[in-house]
């Protein structure tokens, strides 16, 4: 039976680790190398890092992180933030990523999706969708760390992701981020139920109940989480043991 | 002892080219090459692959005479080669991803889409799931029944002799995840991203 992946993400910016509350503010808390390493031998089903200054600074920073972890970290290694084009992809899939997380450029032009997918297989590519909800039942993607609105309505976006390629949705609620107040599981319900593609819960983790409503009330496959594990509040083991104690099946 | 990795340009082989690495500890060398002449001259050959069938095989067949040595290699010589997910699906005759398109013809079956019931499952089948391990295999040594692997994959490999099935693994229905023939190893799951257990997977290959 697959399990459903408990994920760490860690934001690094400048080459260290950060986590920002609704991303401002953000607090130094260690070497991404280090981190990640820790993460693996500590049972994480997944490394992520999203590179939160990629944006608009030296992508050979992250670069060289995902190169040296690659060679320490032998469980899958996802990495996003500042993915625009086909060269960045192929940069990262050759420091060691096995797979990339693309949030703008998908928004910007969807067949961006279908390129990357086609060149390098459905397996690498995630497309993380930062939604906000905007009425009941309806919820905008933003893109830009959440600065910007696009008027895109994430459901719908959801589905054209998949329908161009996409292997997994990265989907954070913006109104949760940071808040520690759980996952919008309205969100992830709604759009795990239109799509066909695993769907990773991200934004709002607080407590392991909540790592718990992402998978069984959301439907997530998978749960992404950083300030919980980063801190050390908890353990992947804790949350593991604390999910398989509710019928959840993890990878223990 | 030389192990090559076979770069055909089938994607992203990093992952496997660290776990081997990280396995060999310098006493293995490991080649990374579509060296004809290398290839030929190595003892255990390594056949990732990443993307669709249809593009693995014309990037396998692209590189002029790569094919006929890999031939030679594993069904004349019957040197040990391990395929990974799209490497192993190649062994197959047919593969119907993209198009319907031919594969190596070493193991008789074919690769077909997995029947995810309607929706009820949700493809590509992505994460840790357990293996069942239905023969001995050189490559299971120390591996227990239902360890965890990872894996990523749409498509499946459909045997026409279920005795080459090494392993199975339960999603939508029982899937083939490992087979091995004579000297011929493959793997729907990704060892080199499974943790200690992939890398124990490895290790086996290469004391084979």
């Amino acid at each position: 039976m697959l399990k459903n992946r408990i994920i760490p993400c860690l934001d690094v910016k400048n080459g260290r680790v950060v986590k920002g509350i609704n991303f401002v503010e953000l607090k130094d808390a260690g070497d991404p190398v280090e981190q990640a390493k820790i993460y693996s031998e500590g049972g994480a089903d997944e490394i992520c890092f999203l590179d939160i200054t990629a944006s608009n600074e030296n992508r050979e920073t992250i670069i060289d992180i995902v190169r040296k972890t690659a060679k320490e970290c032998f469980v899958p290694l996802t990495v996003g933030g500042g993915v625009r084009t086909i060269q960045n992809i192929t940069d990262l899939l050759l420091a060691g990523a096995d797979k990339v997380s693309i949030n703008t450029a998908a928004v910007k032009d969807v067949s961006f999706v279908k390129e990357a997918s086609k060149k390098f297989g459905s397996q690498c590519i995630v497309v993380a969708i930062d939604a906000k909800k905007v009425s009941d039942n309806k919820w905008e993607v933003f893109t830009h760390g959440g600065r910007n609105k696009t008027g895109i309505d994430a459901i719908e976006f959801a589905k054209q992701v998949e329908t161009n390629g996409a292997g997994e949705i990265l989907l954070t609620s913006m109104d949760r981020d940071g808040t520690k107040s759980g996952y919008d599981v309205k969100l992830l319900k709604v759009i795990t139920d239109s799509t066909n593609i695993p769907v990773i819960a991200s934004g709002g983790v607080g407590t392991l109940d909540h790592l718990y409503d992402g998978i069984v009330k959301g439907g997530a496959s998978a749960v992404l989480a950083a300030s919980i594990f980063h801190y050390g509040e908890y353990k992947i083991k804790e949350a593991k043991e604390y999910l398989n104690s509710k019928n959840v099946s993890v990878r223990l | 002892m030389n192990v090559t990795i076979v770069d055909y340009q089938s994607g992203n082989i990093s992952s496997v080219i660290n776990s081997f690495t990280e396995v060999a500890k310098g006493k293995v060398n490991i080649e990374v090459t579509s060296d004809i002449k290398k290839i030929k001259s190595s003892d255990k050959i390594v056949l990732p692959g990443q993307g669709s069938f249809k593009s693995c095989v014309d990037s396998l067949n692209s590189i002029n005479g790569l094919v006929d040595t890999l031939k030679e290699f594993a069904i004349a010589n019957k040197k040990p080669l391990l395929g990974i997910c799209v490497g192993l699906q190649m062994f197959a005759d047919v593969g119907y991803e993209e198009a319907e398109t031919k594969g190596l013809g070493w193991i008789s079956g074919k690769v077909s889409k997995i029947d995810n019931q309607k929706g009820k499952f949700k493809l590509p089948h992505i994460g840790w799931n357990e293996i069942e391990i239905q023969k001995e295999s050189k490559i299971f040594k120390y591996i227990k029944n239902k360890s965890h692997m990872y894996f990523v994959h749409s498509y499946e490999f459909i045997p026409e002799d279920i005795a080459v099935i090494s392993a199975t693994t339960d999603y939508s229905s029982k899937i083939v995840c490992a087979v091995e023939k004579d000297n011929l190893f493959g793997t729907q799951f990704h060892p080199e991203k499974s943790d200690k257990m992939g890398l124990k997977i490895i290790e086996n290959f290469m004391k084979i």
